[in-house]
């Protein structure tokens, strides 16, 4: 039985359906991000697991307990929004309490849990101003203050990351991974951000158009991606994605680019294809992602197929821990990671080591991957 | 290289400031005048008015008419003075705003947070009662008032200018909680807090610059009001405005002007009043509703 349990929901905003057939099973003490780009349906989903939005049809429990058109205060559930919705109007302390207070908790027991969490979030400090007087990060903690308080079931953020600057915020992940791990609390986390989805989650349900595009691990989603969609939006820089041709004999599989200046070259796969339909001479798309695409001196060493390729190098990046380098394989841009002080110059020819374990293809018609 | 200004009016050259002044002055001058004479004139005796000059500084001072008009003065048939018919108004008044600036505030909340099917033409509606001129109503208003068995009570003008009020209160809480954040109204639902609870507890404690808006516009209107208080009170629940023409039309002997100017300003005070206290809030909350803080 799991934790929470989504069955088949949908949701519909008049004839316009933006949810399509969900269906996620979330163990207890699990910290599932759902993550996509804007518009994809993520907050729908989570406002429904709240119980904010309404389900249109489907069936969605927590504890096996359905919860279709329970109220929003009856699931023991918490939220942490994106704007933080601390209430103007009260003072740090109340904003804490409020929930307690709605649920009849009395007054000394309220102050010792709000005592509590004011302590494990360091802001004691803050208890009696107002949120106007606060900062962005302070507001932060506060919102999660404020969801902490109830001991909830099952913890909802929606992108609370989002309006904090960029160090502030790769802070706040750590605490709030911290804070899961302590805690063990089950957490569903909207965001659009691929990085705070694979640094935070323990799984990870890549959405997009209102579609569950891939569920699992952050490993899996990363070196297994399910579609083109996936492959290229979790990861930055982005997947490369090259126009290849199946070489097959039978024996070996192979897929052939072309280099930069045109001529062919052929990288052979790891393992044969199973997907028995797929012959010699179909068009596929190989998936490459920059740090397979390295300085032979950077590959890594338990690869047990790395091909190296001759090829001249466009642009370098150099990003202080790595240098990006851009090269033209199968007539387009790919970027290529290598070690800080790999010796590249633009213009010039250098080695790159092609780690064929972690390539992928695809279908270039369906998008899909081709296993 | 140009300073940066913090100052976001434009800036103009002195000699243009002082002629700016200057035109200023002499409009408030303008406007203050009749205020001033009606003042001037009402502390003389009437001998000073009708002997002489109206534009002339008393030369006796007294506070007869004052006196005159609050307690003494003829209106229609009793010599009650205007004591009474004031507190008409205040019984009126006070109710009347009150409740339609509660109920223009729940409308306001309801119209943008608890959203319904038909909403927006409902709102459409109310909106558009803003706009019915007042003689419209004055038939089925006073047939309703009969049925009801309210006419010519101040409970009958609290429902008259409570129905006529809501149109306005509703637009201006509609508009102000349209730009109020509706994740705070989540927060709150998750919490555990009801439908009224929040209304109390969230949105109310943060509605203090259109409330003012709300009372002064409310407060000011009913107060000033002469149709439907001529058209529905009775004697014993007539408001300010109209004892105070009943006192400027009591055709028993001469015009006692000093006595009316006194009048006058008593039926005008209140709405200073309000303006004086309140009114930095009016142009802060006009404002806020359209410019989001
Ligand atoms: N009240 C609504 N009425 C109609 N469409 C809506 C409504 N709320 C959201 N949508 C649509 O549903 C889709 C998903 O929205 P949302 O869940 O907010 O996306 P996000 O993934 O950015 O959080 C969007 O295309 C949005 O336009
Ligand atoms: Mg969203």
């Amino acid at each position: 039985m799991s934790f929470l349990k989504i069955e088949n929901v949908t949701k519909s905003y008049g004839a316009v359906e933006v949810l399509h057939q969900v269906d996620i099973d979330v163990e207890e003490g699990e910290f599932l991000v759902l993550v996509g780009p804007s518009g994809c349906g993520k907050s729908t989903l989570l406002n429904m697991i709240a119980g904010l939005e309404e389900i249109s049809s489907g069936e969605m429990s927590i504890k096996g307990q359905v919860m279709n058109g329970v109220h929003p205060s009856k699931r023991n559930i918490a939220m942490v929004f994106q704007s933080y919705a601390l209430y103007p109007n009260m003072t740090v302390a109340q904003n804490i309490t409020f929930g307690l207070e709605m649920h009849n908790v009395p007054k000394p027991e309220r102050d010792a849990a709000m005592n509590k969490v004011a302590d494990m979030l360091q802001i004691t400090q803050l208890l009696s101003r107002k949120p106007g007087q606060l900062s962005g990060g302070q507001r932060q903690r506060v919102a999660m203050g404020r969801a902490l308080v109830r001991n909830p079931d099952v913890f909802l953020f929606d992108e609370p990351l989002s309006n904090l600057d960029a160090k502030l915020r790769v802070d706040m992940r750590t605490e709030i991974k911290k804070l899961h791990q302590r805690l063990g609390t089950t957490i569903v986390y909207v965001t659009h951000d691929q990085i705070e989805a694979m640094t935070l989650s323990t799984r990870i349900a890549v959405m997009n158009g209102g579609y569950i595009q891939q569920l699992g691990t952050p490993k899996e989603i990363y070196d297994n991606p399910a579609n083109i969609f996936v492959a290229s939006f979790m990861g930055s820089p982005s997947m490369n994605l090259l126009a290849a041709t199946l070489r097959s004999d039978g024996a070996r599989t192979a897929v052939e680019i072309t280099d930069w200046e045109g001529k062919p070259v052929v990288l052979p796969l790891m393992e044969a294809i199973t997907d028995v339909s797929r012959k010699d001479g179909d068009r596929v798309i190989l998936g490459i992602r920059p740090e397979a695409l390295t300085d032979p001196d950077g590959a890594d060493r338990n690869a047990r197929n790395v091909v190296t390729v001759s090829n001249r190098i466009d642009v370098t990046e150099p990003a202080g821990s790595d240098t990006f380098v851009t090269t033209v394989l199968a007539g387009g841009d790919v970027v290529g990671r290598m070690r800080a002080d790999a010796a590249v110059v633009p213009g010039q020819t250098c080695d790159f080591a092609v780690n064929m374990d972690k390539a992928v293809l695809f279908d270039p018609e369906t998008e899909m991957r081709i296993r | 290289m140009a300073v940066a200004s913090t100052d976001t009016a434009i800036r103009t050259g002195n000699a243009t400031r002082v002629l700016l002044y200057l035109v200023l002055l002499l409009f408030a001058l303008f406007y203050l005048l009749p205020f001033g004479i009606m003042v001037l004139n009402s502390l003389k005796p009437l001998s000073e008015i009708t002997g002489g000059n109206m534009m002339a500084l008393p030369e006796v001072w007294t506070l007869d008419a004052w006196r005159n008009a609050w307690s003494q003065a003829q209106i229609g048939v009793e010599p009650t003075g205007l004591q009474p018919y004031f507190w008409n108004s205040i019984k009126m008044v006070v109710p009347a705003v009150a409740i339609s600036t509660v109920l223009g505030a729940l409308n306001g909340y309801i119209l943008t947070k608890w959203r319904f099917r038909g909403d927006t033409i409902l709102f459409g509606l109310m909106l558009f009662s803003c706009f019915i001129p007042f003689q419209i109503v004055l038939i089925p208003m006073a047939r309703i008032l009969g049925i009801t068995g309210l006419a010519g009570s101040t409970a009958g003008l609290v429902l008259v200018h409570v129905v006529y009020g809501i149109g306005f209160s509703t637009l201006y809480f509609r508009n102000y909680y349209a730009v109020f954040p509706t994740e705070l109204v989540r927060a709150a639902q998750i919490d555990g807090a009801g439908f009224f609870r929040i209304f109390w507890r969230i949105m109310l404690p943060s509605s203090g610059p259109i409330t003012v808006v709300c009372v002064i516009w409310q407060f000011t209107n009913i107060w000033n009001d002469f149709l439907f208080g001529a058209s529905f009170a009775d004697f014993d629940s007539q408001p300010m405005t109209v004892a105070l023409n009943n006192l400027v039309n009591s055709s028993t002997g001469v015009k006692e002007y000093n006595v009316h100017f006194a009048g006058a300003i008593y039926a005008a005070l209140p709405t200073l009043l309000v303006y004086i206290v309140a009114g930095r809030y009016f142009v802060r909350g006009l404002m806020s509703g359209s410019v989001k803080g």
